[in-house]
């Protein structure tokens, strides 16, 4: 209870949350599969909080655990092992806008979407957009290295990091990088994007912006079948094509969305639908456009249109993006898988894929970003029904395997957290993940930042008991 | 009796609730859409969170205790998270379940609450009484009677006693006449809902409201026998005098008799669309001719020769209209064909005022903080109408205009239209 006075020193009153009730509500973040309870709840509101809510912990050597919106997909803002969550949504302020360098600097708890809409004015955006990103903040961007649908031309968060403040385990504040780009020795902001919370706090972030398209059109493919589509999909990319966005619906979720408010009109009798999304100038648009109606063809697209307008685009993508929350409609539980295979094998994986769902006798639908070759396999379920888990767990390792041995790996977006950690292994070897150990203890060499992620928990005990293994006599600067 | 496979243990409080609780996959898009979550951040205090302390509760792995209570009383059941839910979650209905809950478990104390419970229960339904007292309150504030009593009054009633708003003139506290004709050719027949606080607060929207139907082409009747509507009833967890209140009017109006029930209070609409769930089986047929004011207009058509009413207009969707009914474009599309006048867009339009029905005397310091951020983006277009169709909502803004030093004036859409309309000769 000495930890708890001194955070309630540090935060007052109503900056904390103890009360079993409350702390039950932040025992799962958008992944309701693992579930861990905190001892605290804490929500600073400025950088000098959060580094006093480190060391303090430190001190009670009680773990902590950095949160955005707890929108994640994998688990990563669980407090898995207890110890305290520190809950960012405070530290919210827009703090400078760059337009000229086209940069800004933002605390961690800016939601994704509001960044781009304070600077529309500015023709700018912020390009990563996760389909949370109407309530995920930046922060919790950059602890997942988050994606996207456009990624496939913009690239994932890291892409658009200048440089971060970020308060350590130790509660000292560093500066990585900076606004003006470019690395100077190690990428440490490279390093830090990604790590999924285990190395530090980030208590601010220096984002790049990218001006607005001249031109942007959205097209619907509307295909008889998810494999259909994937081929359209290898077909555009074969070609030398970059569009913005190449996103699949299978029809399980144009249902389950066209029955939400976030419905916009796609057909419920496709198979699959393909939105491709091309952007530039309005001749390159109008070029891209061409070719791919022809590659959505030629590939059996029964249909192909253009959004009309912007209102019609909006919708497009907000039906894309209301797909997870909508699977509510099915089941009382979704776990939203998320592998990367390489693009060529999409047509065979997918087929696969379907085929593990329906061996299980699993309510499986897809949603993803095939341009990037990222599957979402998601698969609807009922947490209550413990032998339906089982096979619900069983059909996803079979899913990533599938994916690893053609030559794939286990996230594309969502992380590791504690939800694929002990599938680390089916991609890395022991030294591999002893490397990435030492990396981590380099910055966090007690393990209370974040504990019980990326790292498998089976068989590997070096994050329970470092000094077996001999981390300690790893340098820490 | 239904049992939580979870753990094996019987559904306790809240049962009827869970089914619904479990349409929640916890995919966070009502978080940044919920008015206390933006304000706190804490995610008890956002819609996700709430849900999951209701299944919870009904699950048995926790109690009905002090964190729902609280958060119960807390959300303002503006619904917006129901507009950002993909998975359809009835977050409006949870809430009133959760509500009753906790008034059934006698769980709220304090003297807001009895304040609460029992001019819901025994006045606001009751038109005579309601009246009565209106007249009390004129007359103490003409006298300033309620000013000199005030110290004398606890902390919590001086700070409900602040929010009060002034009554209006007697000559503006009228019932509507029973029946009035259309203005030349009529389009149609509708019925009109007065309310139990409109005709007390906002005579003159009541009244403006019959004058432009029928100048629409609207033979309009006001059904007597009707009355409070059970929205605040039903909000605060009472379902018993809800479920009676609805009845009343179920039993008011002859849905067969006319196109349309014509209702100006976005609350009250919100609430008469959907008393077929109070009242399972009998109010199908009225809930169905329940349309907004807005609607009707929209779809009939404004008269062609509009006089002009100069200035800015920002519209504020009332919660109750544009989560709870889905209407929001038809007022936009009113404020629009006045000559004269120009709709502008403010940040927010769709976010709650705080007003919440009477959640602006139960939770001041929330709804105070709400409110501060409506003005915000209202002052940053700097409006000379602010244009909101319900009493509530009329009430706040106001307060805010007051407290914040806009210079707008607050009025309900259909008072606009009425005035184009009352300009028609000086074209």
């Amino acid at each position: 209870m000495r930890l708890v006075s001194a955070l309630r020193a540090i935060v007052g009153d109503d900056g904390i949350l103890v009360r079993d009730e409350e702390l039950f509500v932040y025992e799962a973040d958008g992944l309701t599969l693992h579930r861990g309870r905190p001892v605290a709840v804490v929500l600073p509101r400025d950088k000098t909080e959060v580094q006093r809510i480190v060391r303090s912990c430190r001190e009670h050597e009680v773990p902590f655990v950095p949160r955005g919106a707890g929108t994640g997909l994998s688990g990563g803002a669980t407090a898995i092992e207890g110890g305290v969550i520190i809950e960012l949504q405070r530290m919210n302020r827009i703090v400078r806008v760059d337009e000229n360098d086209r940069f800004a600097i933002v605390q961690p708890g800016v939601v994704n979407a509001d960044l781009s809409k304070a600077v529309a004015h500015l023709d700018l955006f912020y390009a990563p957009d996760p389909s949370s990103q109407q309530a995920c903040t930046i922060g919790g961007n950059v602890a997942e290295n988050s994606g996207g649908p456009h990624t496939l031309k913009y690239g994932t968060t890291t892409n658009h990091i200048l440089g971060l403040e970020l308060v350590t385990p130790d509660g000292e504040c560093l500066q990585l990088g900076s606004e003006a780009g470019g690395t100077n020795g190690y990428d440490l902001v490279g390093t830090v994007v990604g790590s999924e919370g285990t190395l530090g706090i980030v208590t601010e972030v220096t984002v790049r912006l990218t001006p607005v398209p001249e031109t942007v059109a959205t097209m619907l493919g509307i295909f008889d079948g998810v494999v259909e589509a994937c081929r359209a999909v290898g077909a555009v990319i074969g070609a030398g094509l970059v569009p913005a966005a190449m996103e699949i619906v299978d029809q399980r979720t144009i249902n389950a969305v066209e029955d939400s408010r976030y419905a916009a009109g796609l057909p419920r009798d496709a198979g699959a639908i393909l939105i491709v999304e091309a952007d530039g100038s309005s001749a390159s648009v109008a070029r891209q456009v061409e070719r791919i109606r022809e590659f959505a063809e030629a590939s059996g697209a029964r249909d192909f249109q253009v959004a009309r307008d912007e209102a019609e685009r909006v919708r497009f993508w907000r039906a894309r993006k209301g797909a997870f929350g909508a699977m509510g409609r099915l089941a009382p539980d979704l776990y939203v898988h998320d592998a990367v295979v390489p693009r060529k094998k999409l047509p065979e994986i997918l087929a696969a894929v379907c085929e593990i769902g329906d061996r299980h006798g699993l309510k499986l639908s897809n949603v993803f970003h095939a341009g990037d070759g990222n599957l979402h396999p998601n698969i609807s379920f009922d947490r209550r029904d413990a032998e339906e888990m089982e096979r619900v767990i069983a059909a996803g390792e079979e899913i990533l395997r599938i994916c690893v041995e053609a030559g794939g790996v286990i996230t594309g977006e969502h992380g590791v957290g504690t939800e694929k950690r002990d599938y680390m292994r089916l991609l890395f070897s022991e030294a591999d993940l002893d490397a990435m150990m030492k990396l981590r203890l380099a910055f966090d060499p007690e393990r209370v930042c974040n504990p019980g992620k990326i790292f498998p928990t089976t068989r590997f005990c070096a994050e329970s008991n470092p000094k077996a293994r001999g981390y300690d006599e790893v340098p820490i600067s | 009796m239904t049992t939580s496979p979870e753990n094996g243990t019987p559904l306790g409080v809240l049962a009827a609730a869970y089914e619904s609780t479990l349409d929640c996959v916890h995919c966070g898009l009502c978080l940044t859409a919920c008015p206390t979550y933006r304000e706190t951040g804490r995610e008890t205090s956002s819609p996700r969170g709430r849900i999951y302390l209701m299944r919870g509760v009904a699950e048995g792995r926790i109690p009905l205790g002090e964190t729902i209570v609280e958060e119960a009383a807390l959300c303002l059941g503006c619904r917006a998270c129901e507009t950002a839910c993909p998975a359809g979650v009835p977050y409006g209905a949870l809430l009133e379940e959760t509500r009753a809950a906790v008034a059934d478990a006698d769980l709220r104390t304090g003297i807001a609450a009895r304040i609460e419970r029992s001019a819901l229960a025994d006045l606001v339904p009751h038109p005579r009484r309601l009246h009565w007292a209106v007249n009390l309150l004129a007359g103490a504030q003409r006298l300033g009677l309620d000013r000199l009593v005030r110290p004398l009054m606890p902390q919590r009633l001086r700070e409900m006693h602040a929010l009060l708003p002034q009554i209006p003139p007697s000559s503006e506290r009228g019932r509507l006449p029973a029946f009035t004709p259309a203005e030349g050719p009529t389009r149609g027949r509708v019925a009109v809902f007065e309310g139990c606080i409109m005709p007390e607060m906002f005579g003159r929207v009541n009244a403006a409201t019959v004058r432009v139907l029928a100048a629409s082409g609207f033979d309009v009747v006001v059904p007597q026998g009707q009355g409070c509507c059970g929205a605040l009833q039903a909000h605060s967890g009472d379902a018993t005098t809800a479920r009676a209140l609805a009845s009343r009017n179920v039993a008011a109006f002859d849905p067969a008799d006319v196109d349309a029930i014509v209702v100006n209070s976005a609350g009250c609409g919100a609430a008469m669309r959907e008393a077929d769930h109070v009242l399972p089986g009998e109010a199908d047929d009225f809930a169905r001719k329940v349309r907004d004011v807005s609607e009707v207009l929209a779809e009939a058509g404004l008269p062609r020769d509009l006089g002009r009413v100069e200035g800015t207009v920002c519209y504020d969707d009332p919660c109750h209209l544009i989560h709870a009914q889905g209407v929001s474009l038809p007022p936009r599309a009113l404020l629009e064909a006045i000559p004269g006048l120009t709709l502008v867009a403010h940040d927010d339009p769709g976010g709650c005022c705080g007003a919440a029905g009477i959640y602006n005397l139960t939770q001041p310091e929330m709804s105070a903080r709400i409110l501060a951020r409506k003005m915000d983006a209202l002052s940053a277009v700097a409006p000379d109408f602010i244009a909101s169709g319900n009493p509530g909502c009329l009430m706040q803004l106001s307060t805010g205009v007051a407290v914040h030093g806009l210079q707008a004036e607050v009025v309900h859409p259909v008072e606009l239209i009425d005035r184009a309309i009352a300009a028609r000769s000086a074209n």
